[in-house]
């Protein structure tokens, strides 16, 4: 017992290793310490009459060092199985602590209650769903987004979209819809000539173009169409091509 | 002694044809730098010179041969580098046809009924991932979207079976942007977890999402080479109603480049027979397989990405 005092005067003066020093705060990092802080009455190399409680795989026990076991680091914890029904455990506590500090068994009472509320709500979580997190390194997230980029590149996505549709229409798969003569051009007169089961649909099309935004080169070309068509088809008035 | 008796004039001719004058083979031996510098231009110059009357020659001789002209060479691709596959489907396999008539998707392609499809997301969805749902059931006809509520998946397989979905979209969110996509086929059928990269919304790409109309759209499986990447194929054209209203224009296209999945919606326009017009409505996202599980949500693993085993190479790819 006399020798707390020396030991606390050195720890807490110079050097001690589960020291933690912040700007506001003195904390212990010893698995043992009551409070997790570091101070005189809860450092427990300072301490020969300690107490703590504690909990391995959620079961919780209470530690107990006299000063008679001090000289034997490796008995002179007491394990204690705490209940677990929190009243019984607290019960327990205040049996085996009876002629202790009253700071002691405050403390211990206190963690006791602290740690059956997280063991509590890991359980309840563990219940439900968790989402699991898949780490991924840097350099390989790094390396995947390069690799999409240069991909990217390759594809020439709009050439090979163009090339599948020409080839869908050579196929004959819009046979019902387009009617593109075999000769490559001059599209516009051939649908001049084409029967009127086909011209509505046309007309249908050929409104559309008008409503469909686009490019200002084009725009110039499709208005022109547009006059055509118009001109062309002064009888038909069938507007229902709203969409 | 002779030497001493020459005159002076001599004695120079004779320096003359006799020295041999060190010859520069090579620029780096010149130790004065602007000397050397000049004769690096040179050297280019020539070396230009060359390679332009190689190519007239070339061409001489392409068009004095006409059709025998030795075939243009065509510079190496990673594509044209590719690891030989032995799952490489060639076009028209009848042990394919035989298998694919008989797998999950069997029925789609018999027409036998139309995908429904229901779209949901991690449980706290933000801005953007709700944003992308909403697009994404804008192209997908037939799609729901469904808040999560903390449901699991495979409940949420059993419940969607019973009320008829064919197939379950699953975006994962991380960081507050949708980071995955897990495509799961109802009736006991593959499920896929894709990776999902640059998700652009038709805002992003300043275009109006009112331009995507009601219109079912034809689908394009762009370069899907072999046998696990027809199964990827597949599946992700069965997302879409199998009778595509050609009146409606709009094409959606997944396109295959090295391992990267590229979605793409377009309007199209045929100009002629040779030309195309595409207009980009709707967004636009890059998928990259995880893995392939043989049920829905259960089951052993098809194809799992396994990075040391299979990222080994830079020429092997497996789409």
């Amino acid at each position: 017992m006399q020798s707390d005092d020396i030991t606390w005067s050195i720890i807490n003066k110079s050097f001690c290793s589960f020291k933690i020093q912040t700007k506001s705060q003195k904390f212990c990092r010893n698995e043992f310490n009551l409070t997790g802080l570091c101070s005189r009455s809860s450092c427990p190399l300072a301490n020969t009459q300690y107490a703590t409680v504690r909990e391995e795989k959620g079961v919780i026990y209470l530690y107990m060092r006299t000063a008679e076991r001090a000289f034997f680091p490796a008995k002179q914890w007491e394990k204690v199985k705490l209940s677990r029904n929190f009243v019984k455990a607290l019960q327990q506590i205040d049996e085996n602590l009876i002629f202790w500090k009253k700071y002691f068994r405050q403390k211990c009472r206190q963690r006791l209650l602290k740690i059956t509320q997280y063991l509590t709500r890991m359980r309840k979580i563990k219940l439900g769903r968790q989402k699991k997190l898949v780490p991924i390194q840097r350099k390989v997230d790094l390396r995947i987004k390069r690799r999409e980029e240069k991909a990217l590149v390759a594809a020439r996505i709009d050439n090979a979209i163009e090339k599948q549709l020409l080839q869908r229409l050579k196929d004959g798969t819009y046979e019902r819809i387009y009617n593109f003569p075999q000769e490559a051009f001059n599209v516009r007169i051939d649908e001049e000539e084409e029967e009127s089961e086909i011209e509505d649909e046309e007309e249908y099309e050929e409104e559309k173009e008008e409503e469909v935004e686009t490019d200002e080169d084009v725009e110039g070309e499709l208005e022109k169409e547009a006059l055509e068509d118009e001109r062309r088809d002064e009888v038909s008035g069938d507007n229902n091509c709203r969409y | 002694m002779e030497m001493d008796t020459c005159t002076a004039e001599e004695s120079q001719q004779d320096d003359r044809q006799d020295t041999i004058m060190p010859a520069h083979t090579n620029i780096k031996d010149i130790k004065n730098k602007s000397r050397r510098a000049k004769a690096f231009v040179e050297m280019k110059r020539e070396k230009r010179k060359k390679k332009l009357q190689e190519a007239k020659e070339k061409k001489k001789l392409a068009a004095k041969l006409g059709k025998n002209a030795p075939a243009k060479k065509q510079p190496h691709t990673i594509e044209s580098l590719r690891e030989k596959d032995d799952t490489m489907v060639e076009e028209e396999d009848e042990e394919l046809e035989h298998e694919e008539a008989n797998d999950e998707y069997a029925s789609y392609f018999t027409k036998s009924y139309v995908p429904k499809i229901l779209i949901t997301c991690s449980d706290n969805p933000h801005t953007k991932t709700i944003a992308f749902i909403r697009e994404l059931c804008r192209i997908i006809p037939g799609a729901v979207p469904k808040w999560r509520s903390r449901s699991s998946i495979k409940k949420m397989v059993k419940k969607a079976t019973d009320k008829g979905f064919t197939d379950i979209l699953v975006v994962n969110e991380d960081r507050r942007i949708p980071n995955g996509l897990l495509v799961i086929h109802l009736p006991e059928g593959p499920s896929a977890l894709f990776r999902l990269s640059n998700p652009k919304l038709c805002k992003d790409i300043h275009r109006d999402y009112n331009e995507i109309t009601g219109h079912r759209p034809e689908v394009i499986l762009n370069n899907f080479r072999t046998r696990l990447g027809r199964v990827v194929a597949r599946m992700l054209g069965a997302l879409f109603h199998y009778d595509p209203e050609f009146k409606g224009r709009r094409v959606c296209t997944f396109h295959n480049q090295r391992d990267y999945i590229f979605f793409r919606h377009h309007r199209y326009e045929f100009k002629n027979t040779e030309k195309v017009k595409l207009r980009e409505l709707g967004p636009r996202f890059t998928l990259r397989l995880q893995w392939i599980q043989q049920g829905a949500f259960d089951g052993d693993y098809e194809w799992a990405l396994k990075r040391h085993e299979m990222e080994t190479s830079r020429r092997r790819f497996f789409l």
